[in-house]
């Protein structure tokens, strides 16, 4: 009981922290109907403009097509090979696989900007500015240390026994990992599959430097038209993102929950 | 790959001859050398990060000429010790801010029921539900001097403070963005400190504040560790946020290697600063393997 204080205390600051997490996001989306063409708060009025000007303005549809087209392509690509470096570093014996993790994950921790100006440079020379071939090949290397996380996860708890009793039950090799091994990792593939995706849709950085007047991805058009013109556009474009992330993930609970369940 | 599993078949210690390698034998190698498996994600990391990397890293060594002028022009102006500077001090506030906001947080998820830690879960989730740069615009609009938070003090009764264009809105979006990654690994940590511990200590005679210093803050130290240099690091390269948040005088080392290579064309001194902003990284991290180990051990053995 003498805790009381305490307790409420604790419980009021956490509060205050949910509410400096949640706040950014909650505040997009009131600002994405407002009337004028200002980003003051609290917004005046109501109207969908914002949201007509994103789909019939050319500049915001292309910018968004060319996201998805790219975000795809890398989820594939790094969701492939990330998935057999996984495998490949929870089958090595040796003290090599830890050095090898390691420095497979080291897209994450280099500062984006000093990426960035390297890959620049080294585009230039090949020809790669502005292509979806030098998009892919930058956000592939950047989302597979996330796939290699996800199904490294699944991986460790995955039982190897379970490999060799298919083995011993006349499988072979592939048909044990296709049969046994696929669908019990299959939820962490999906998550990795899950994180390429948005780590390519939302890249910025190396995207400011490669990207060309033929070739924009939406956060480069959201970077510029928020330094360019405080265009109220951005925030419908935030709305329809956290409304697509929300279905999204609440089609992902759903489903595992089911596939849990059953 | 199937190519390179087959050469090294036939130019290894194979018994059998190497010719019609097919199905189970061809497997069987490729299962001998697990580590093949890791090499398109390799080979893409070198083509894709090692290799533009070294460039950067050439770059500042031979442009406009070869030597040291770079790093010594870098060092030697004022402006740029001043940027470095401001960089580890906004890296060094915005990870004390978040130990601050965090550990509470984190020991709340520990202590709650089950519906109420899916809730507190979910606020730390939210912020990744937007875009990046969409929610550093949301940042603009709440600390603008017409924003929410002004209007709030305003009503309060205080006057009102400048937030955009300053190092302290720096801090504010850029712990914001980063507080997930202090809080999950704490929350890893503290999940799994045994809280008898701690009932025993007050059984025995000491008081809660006592027993909170000498057993469960050292058992949560390691979280805390962990989530510290993730987020240090991290934010010693953020670009964008301050880029948006901030004024001229609260410029990072990011901003000035962008504006040397795309606006001035110097490639060698942005290449330079690039290079000093990896070294700061990498050293870091060295210095943070230890502690890391650390973890570990206390992991598993736990």
């Amino acid at each position: 009981m003498r805790l009381a204080p305490f307790r409420i205390l604790l419980g009021l600051f956490c509060l205050l922290v949910a509410v400096w997490l949640v706040m950014p996001t909650l505040v997009i989306i009131p600002m994405s109907f407002n009337e004028k063409k200002s980003l003051a708060f609290p917004p005046s009025g109501f109207s969908w403009q914002w949201y007509e000007n994103f789909f019939t303005n050319p500049d915001w549809l292309t910018s968004f097509f060319n996201s998805l087209r790219v975000a795809g392509l890398v989820a594939v690509a790094a969701t492939l090979i990330g998935t057999l470096a996984a495998l490949g570093l929870s089958r090595m014996k040796h003290s090599g696989a830890g050095l090898l993790r390691a420095i497979l994950i080291t897209p994450m921790i280099v500062p984006g900007v000093v990426l960035a100006i390297g890959i620049y440079a080294v585009y230039l020379d090949y020809h790669l500015v502005g292509t979806t071939t030098g998009f892919v090949i930058a956000h592939t290397m950047l989302a597979i240390p996330f796939v290699i996380i996800a199904v490294s996860a699944s991986l460790e708890v995955f039982d190897v026994r379970l490999e060799t009793a298919a083995a011993s039950l006349g499988a072979d090799r592939f048909t044990a990992f296709r049969t046994v091994t696929l669908p019990l990792i299959a939820p962490g593939i999906l998550s990795g599959l899950l994180f390429a995706f948005v780590t390519s849709f939302d890249e910025i950085i190396i995207a400011l430097f490669i990207t060309s007047p033929y070739l924009k991805t939406l956060p480069v058009q959201i970077f510029t038209s928020i330094t360019r013109d405080a265009d109220p556009t951005v925030t419908a474009v935030g709305t329809i993102i956290f409304i697509a992330t929300t279905l999204v993930i609440s089609a992902g609970l759903i489903i595992s929950s089911k596939s849990t369940r059953g | 790959m199937s190519q390179t599993s087959h050469t090294l078949a036939a130019g290894g210690d194979n018994p059998r001859p190497a010719g019609g390698v097919q199905g189970p034998q061809r497997r069987l190698r490729l299962a001998a050398y697990p580590s093949l498996l890791a090499m398109p994600a390799l080979l893409l990391l070198i083509a894709a990060m090692g290799y533009p990397l070294l460039t950067v890293t050439l770059r500042s060594f031979s442009d406009p000429a070869w030597g040291m002028q770079n790093y010594v022009w870098f060092f030697s102006t004022p402006v740029n010790v001043t940027v470095l500077w401001r960089t580890f001090s906004i890296a060094a506030w915005v990870t004390i801010v978040c130990v601050i906001a965090a550990y509470p947080y984190a020991y709340l998820m520990t202590a709650v029921g089950p519906r109420m830690r899916l809730v507190l879960i979910l606020c730390v989730l939210v912020p990744f539900w937007v875009s990046g740069v969409v929610r550093t615009l949301a940042w603009v609009i709440l600390l603008q001097d017409s924003g929410i938070i002004n209007s709030l003090i305003r009503l309060l009764g205080f006057d009102s403070v400048k937030l955009i264009r300053t190092q302290t809105g720096v801090v504010i979006g850029m712990a914001q963005v980063l507080l997930p990654f202090m809080i999950l690994p704490l929350y890893s940590v503290m999940r799994g400190i045994d809280l008898r511990l701690v009932q025993a200590a007050r059984s025995l005679g000491a008081r809660p504040s006592l027993a909170f210093l000498q057993i469960y803050l050292p058992l949560s130290l390691p979280g805390v560790f962990a989530g510290a240099i993730i987020v240090f690091i991290l934010s010693l390269g953020f670009y964008i946020t301050p880029a948006l948040l901030g004024g001229p005088r609260s410029t990072m080392l990011s901003t000035l290697v962008q504006s040397q290579v795309l606006s001035l064309l110097n490639w060698g001194r942005g290449g330079a600063m690039g290079v000093v902003l990896l070294v700061a990284t990498f050293m870091l991290l060295a210095l943070a393997a230890p502690l890391m180990r650390q973890r570990h051990k206390q992991a598993s053995r736990s």
